[in-house]
């Protein structure tokens, strides 16, 4: 038996390299042995990819794109359709599950300069895939057909319209008609099930690749491969499966807990997840009282709203994504990790953190002329850590980084 | 394989050629992608002028159609209304509508064709949400001017001509529809006067 099987390998082998690609990326793949919670939110990211392709394979058995049964189709999945209810909400959820998992991953990145060299491509393989996900969860957002989904989509196809001269021209191609109807829905739904499905999967392909050509960073900031055994095996290093394999179903334990709280007990996120307008069918006489986005667009949209120009605001919320990109560029400092750097740039992280967090939930709430002044200070802080990092990193005063990793 | 001398420049125009021939005929093949995407001869049609009834309409009312799937408004302004829009001119971005936001027949303070009649697509210019008709309530929002429109969504404000005021999101005046008197009570929306 045992035989045959390793001649089956052997067979395979042969013709592709299997066990070869497996040792490289996994069995053999030598990562920083001092992975703390942090290194958690990557394999989560993949785990909530898979359940949202899952799922979402499953609701489109079920659902119908049409402006006249999209809405219909959703409740008829909810209520008729054996554990609709459950694919839906695990849908759902986990659409917001993958912006907490993300926004966590890179904050991660940003906290231990897993950006900087030799790691700049991988950070804007991720950038990608965070700019698609937007993407996704923007145009999944219309396909129930609520009211949020319907002006929540006129809201972000009309940002189109501040570009001068041809903006009204795109946002009709966009629409497909001179309102957001039918057509709309339809070419979203395509987009969002199988175009950008498929470009995401290609973009986490690229960036596990880009990740293993380098090798994972880690809380020290030390590159692992400098310090080889005579064997060539990093001093640092240890083998991917089975000790991360091990730690990482350990996180996704943790994060199944949390998970199911919310989806069997809380599965509209207190209104944020699922906006209660949104149980309404869409209505284009009629706009809700309070648009807001999704919560995970909220910090940019404060942004958008906080600049008294349409397309000023329009401008910002590009820069406030697009200067993520550059992250790699602008800081020019050689020491990686926060541990080692100076309390500058610890307490320029933590604003950083915290004018993200507040934009968040002045973005949700209705704009107020208090909370306008409030929403331009942050957008400030939110850019000033960018000017910030490119001004002092280049001469910062940074702490002795060890030979070995600590801990 | 021959070994002839290479003609280097010979090979190089072939190249650029094939490249040129294949880059015009991936171009050529994207505008059905691309075409496709506009509005289709349905949406099109559907976006046929209407026809309002206004003799019903009560003074200080607003009435909502629907034209191209947008609200359009009809308010029949009061005299305390019209008496009303000359005396903010100086709390406006554009006053006297210079902005290309309505028919030439409508560039007037009043931004109508019978100063009694106002009818505007309700839509902001900021973010396309649907202000709201605030009819005597409008004094919370502007000091001094009883009636107008709000919009939700972020705060823009609109007189009772639908020209917005100073400080707001919205950068432009409300939008005026084509749009003529058919006979005394009826309007058609989407439509200038002899179009055909």
């Amino acid at each position: 038996m045992m035989t045959m099987l390793k001649n089956l390998q052997g067979w395979i082998d042969a013709r592709i390299p299997m066990t070869a690609t497996y040792n490289r990326h996994v069995g053999q793949y030598a990562t920083p042995k001092n992975f703390n919670f942090w290194y958690f939110f990557g394999s989560l990211a993949l785990l909530v990819l898979v359940n949202q392709l899952l799922t979402g394979i499953w609701l489109t058995m079920n659902y119908v794109p049409s402006a006249e049964g999209a809405f219909a189709s959703v409740e008829y999945i909810m209520r008729d359709v054996e554990y609709g209810w459950l694919l839906r909400y695990m849908h759902s959820t986990g659409a917001s599950a993958f912006f907490i998992v993300v926004y966590l991953h890179m904050f991660r990145g940003v906290i231990y300069g897993s950006y900087q060299k030799p790691r700049e491509l991988l950070w804007l393989f991720g950038m990608l895939i965070f700019l698609v996900l937007m993407a996704e969860a923007f145009m999944g957002y219309l396909l129930p057909w609520g009211q949020m989904s319907f002006w929540g989509a006129q809201v972000i196809i009309s940002l189109f319209g501040a570009i001068p001269v041809i903006g009204d021209d795109i946002t009709l191609w966009i629409r497909g008609d001179y309102v957001i109807s039918g057509a709309t829905l339809n070419r979203f739904f395509a987009l969002h099930v199988i175009a950008l499905p498929l470009v995401l999967v290609v973009l986490v392909f690229l960036h596990l690749i880009a990740l293993h050509e380098v090798g994972s960073n880690n809380p020290d900031g030390i590159e692992i491969k400098k310090n080889k055994d005579e064997n060539g095996w990093p001093v640092d290093g240890i083998p991917f499966h089975p000790y991360y394999t091990v730690k990482d179903i350990m996180g996704v334990a943790g994060f199944l807990i949390a998970f199911c709280w919310v989806l069997f007990y809380l599965p509209d996120g207190g209104g944020y997840f699922l906006e209660r307008p949104n149980f309404e069918p869409a209505n284009p006489l009629k706009t809700p009282e309070h648009i807001a986005p999704v919560w995970y667009f909220t910090p940019f949209y404060a942004i958008l709203r906080a600049v008294p120009n349409k397309l000023g605001g329009v401008v910002m919320m590009g820069l406030s994504i697009a200067v993520l990109f550059v992250l790699p560029w602008l800081d020019r400092c050689k020491v990686k990790s926060v541990r080692y750097r100076s309390m500058f740039h610890k307490l320029n992280i933590g604003q950083f953190a915290v004018s993200f967090i507040i934009l968040g939930y002045l973005g949700a709430v209705p704009a107020t002329p208090e909370l306008t002044i409030a929403a331009r200070v942050f957008t400030i802080t939110y850019f000033a850590f960018f000017f910030f990092l490119w001004l002092y990193s280049k001469n910062e005063k940074t702490k002795p980084v060890p030979e070995r990793l600590t801990h | 394989m021959s070994n002839a001398p290479v003609d280097t420049g010979r090979r190089r125009f072939l190249t650029a050629a094939t490249a040129v021939v294949g880059g015009a005929g991936a171009v050529a093949v994207a505008v059905p992608f691309i075409k496709s995407w506009n509005p289709s001869a349905k949406a099109k049609a559907a976006g046929a002028p209407v026809e309002v009834n206004i003799s019903k309409v009560e003074p200080g009312q607003l009435i909502r159609v629907e034209w191209r799937g947008k609200p359009v408004w009809v308010v029949r302004r009061t005299d305390d209304i019209l008496a009303e829009l000359p005396k903010h001119n100086d709390q406006l971005r554009d006053p006297n509508s210079e902005e290309d936001q309505q028919p030439e027949y409508a560039k007037n303070i009043y931004r109508s064709i019978k100063e009694e009649f106002f009818i505007a697509v309700g839509i902001c210019t900021h973010l396309g949400c649907s202000p709201t008709y605030e009819h005597n309530k409008f004094e919370q929002y502007v000091e001094g001017i009883r009636s107008g429109f709000f919009c939700p969504c972020h705060g823009s404000k609109f007189d009772m001509s639908g020209r917005v005021f100073q400080g707001v999101p919205a950068p432009l005046n409300l939008v005026i529809p084509p749009h003529h008197y058919v006979d005394d009570n009826t309007i058609l929306v989407g439509k200038d006067k002899g179009e055909a």
